[in-house]
């Protein structure tokens, strides 16, 4: 006789899991032809403490819910920042809030990236896409943390120029001492005068001592796929690579089961992964 | 050339990725049809359709891939770094550019007199074979990452099937 074995979600009703509490939009900031960034305060004045990584269930009501990933400065936590993209109907009721309107809130949810494991080595980020907002709370813990690292790079990929998200923000990085910044795009017109090519080739020209580099990976799972890989053939251990995997989630607290990854419920045991936990799923069809 | 020169090519030869590691006879054989260059930001290193007659390794300074689009301007392909290989078409007939080489800022390369090289390859196979066995993984790496580009990597989600 077999025994099935349930999970028990880690978050429970009452601790934020599954009570939306209310936020209002404070301000909003137009990133990219499609993506905006709200900046939200809780309405009863108690701060939102996350990790870098986790994210939140956002809720509009009358609309639905969708899982966003939390994008501001882990030590600044009165704001709760978030980065959306409008492709469906919920993202874009979100992406439409003007300052001054509420919406649900539940969380923080999910896994965070393990900042720890880098301390005293080099940090490298690898972003595609709007892959840099999850990223971006690391990229303030690590000025923050800048001494106890050897180094922080960013490597970030996306479709052309007019697609870099956080531009301004990125350039300011590239001039502060001790973190490099490196952009490549797939395409661009001669008014970029950049790096155009894949985000794997800039991998290894920006990595200083592989087997001493802790690297973090988001952005789409193709992406990623072939971002950890030309990181472990540069020399990266495998134990070292970390992903932020995206699935369909529904409650973000592992009971729906709709973002399952074979023996994972992305939103409960994730979305950070070690890449060893997930290498081989990211090749199975249909999965 | 001089012996002392041909020397110090055949060292550049060997320190560029390329060719690092080939038999030093081969590297001072390639030496007699390499010179050093220099090219400042916006100069040509080849138009397209021009003769394929000199291809570049190299050292410093990075190069755009383009192809000039009547409307459009100047269209990037590509762009390469230092440890690059710029141009591979001289391998092959009709042996005429395809893509504009492009300086980006001040570059510094190794040029190879493709036409001295092709017939030493053709007097030596065994060097012929050294020399594909180096240019194939270029050629090869340029092919993998176009395809990479050609999935279309950061598609917004809407333009993939799922949306929320």
């Amino acid at each position: 006789m077999t025994t099935a074995v349930v999970a028990e979600p880690r978050v429970r009703a009452g601790e934020g899991g599954m009570l939306p509490r209310a936020f209002e939009v404070r301000a909003r900031r137009p990133e990219l032809a499609d993506c905006v960034t709200l900046d939200m305060a809780a309405v009863d004045g108690r701060p939102l403490d996350f990790a870098p990584g986790q994210f939140t269930m956002l809720y509009v009501h009358g609309v639905g819910e969708i899982a966003i990933s939390i994008s501001g400065d882990p030590a600044a936590n009165a704001t709760l920042v978030q980065t959306v993209r409008a492709v469906g109907a919920v993202s874009k009721a979100v992406c439409s809030l003007q300052e001054g309107q509420r919406i649900g809130v539940r969380g923080p949810l999910g896994t965070a990236w393990p900042v720890e494991r880098a301390l005293g080595k080099h940090l490298m980020i690898v972003a595609g896409g709007l892959g840099l907002a999850p990223t971006r709370p690391i990229i303030y813990w690590a000025l923050a943390n800048r001494e106890r690292l050897k180094s922080i790079a960013i490597v970030y990929g996306t479709r052309a120029p007019d697609q870099i998200l956080y531009a301004p923000q990125l350039l300011g990085w590239s001039n502060t001492e001790g973190l490099r910044v490196g952009i490549t795009v797939d395409r661009a017109a001669e008014d970029w005068s950049g790096r155009v090519g894949v985000v794997t080739d800039l991998v290894p020209a920006m990595l200083r001592d592989p087997a001493e580099t802790v690297a973090m990976v988001c952005g789409p799972e193709i992406m990623m796929r072939f971002g950890a890989q030309a990181l472990l053939d540069a020399g990266v251990p495998a134990e070292d690579i970390h992903l932020s995997l995206e699935r369909n989630m529904k409650c973000g607290i592992g009971w729906c089961g709709h973002c399952q990854l074979g023996p994972h419920l992305i939103c409960r045991d994730g979305p950070v992964f070690p890449y060893p936990a997930v290498r081989d799923l990211m090749t199975v069809w249909e999965l | 050339m001089t012996d002392s020169k041909m020397k110090s090519m055949a060292d550049i030869l060997a320190a560029h990725p390329l060719f690092a590691g080939l038999d030093p006879e081969i590297t001072d054989l390639l030496g007699g049809c390499a010179g050093n260059v220099h090219f400042s930001d916006g100069d040509y290193l080849f138009k397209v359709d021009e003769p394929a007659d000199t291809f570049y390794l190299l050292r410093a300074g990075n190069v755009a891939l383009e192809l000039r689009m009547p409307g459009r301007g100047r269209l990037t392909v590509q762009t390469v770094h230092p440890g690059a290989v710029v141009g591979a078409s001289w391998i092959l007939p009709p042996y005429r550019w395809r893509f504009d080489a492009r300086a980006v800022g001040a570059v510094r390369a190794t040029g190879v007199d493709a036409a001295c090289l092709r017939s030493k390859c053709d007097a030596d196979p065994s060097l012929g074979y050294q020399v594909m066995q180096r240019f194939l993984p270029v050629v090869a790496e340029r092919l993998q990452t176009t395809r990479l580009r050609l999935l279309d990597l950061y598609a917004p989600p809407a333009e993939v099937g799922r949306a929320l």
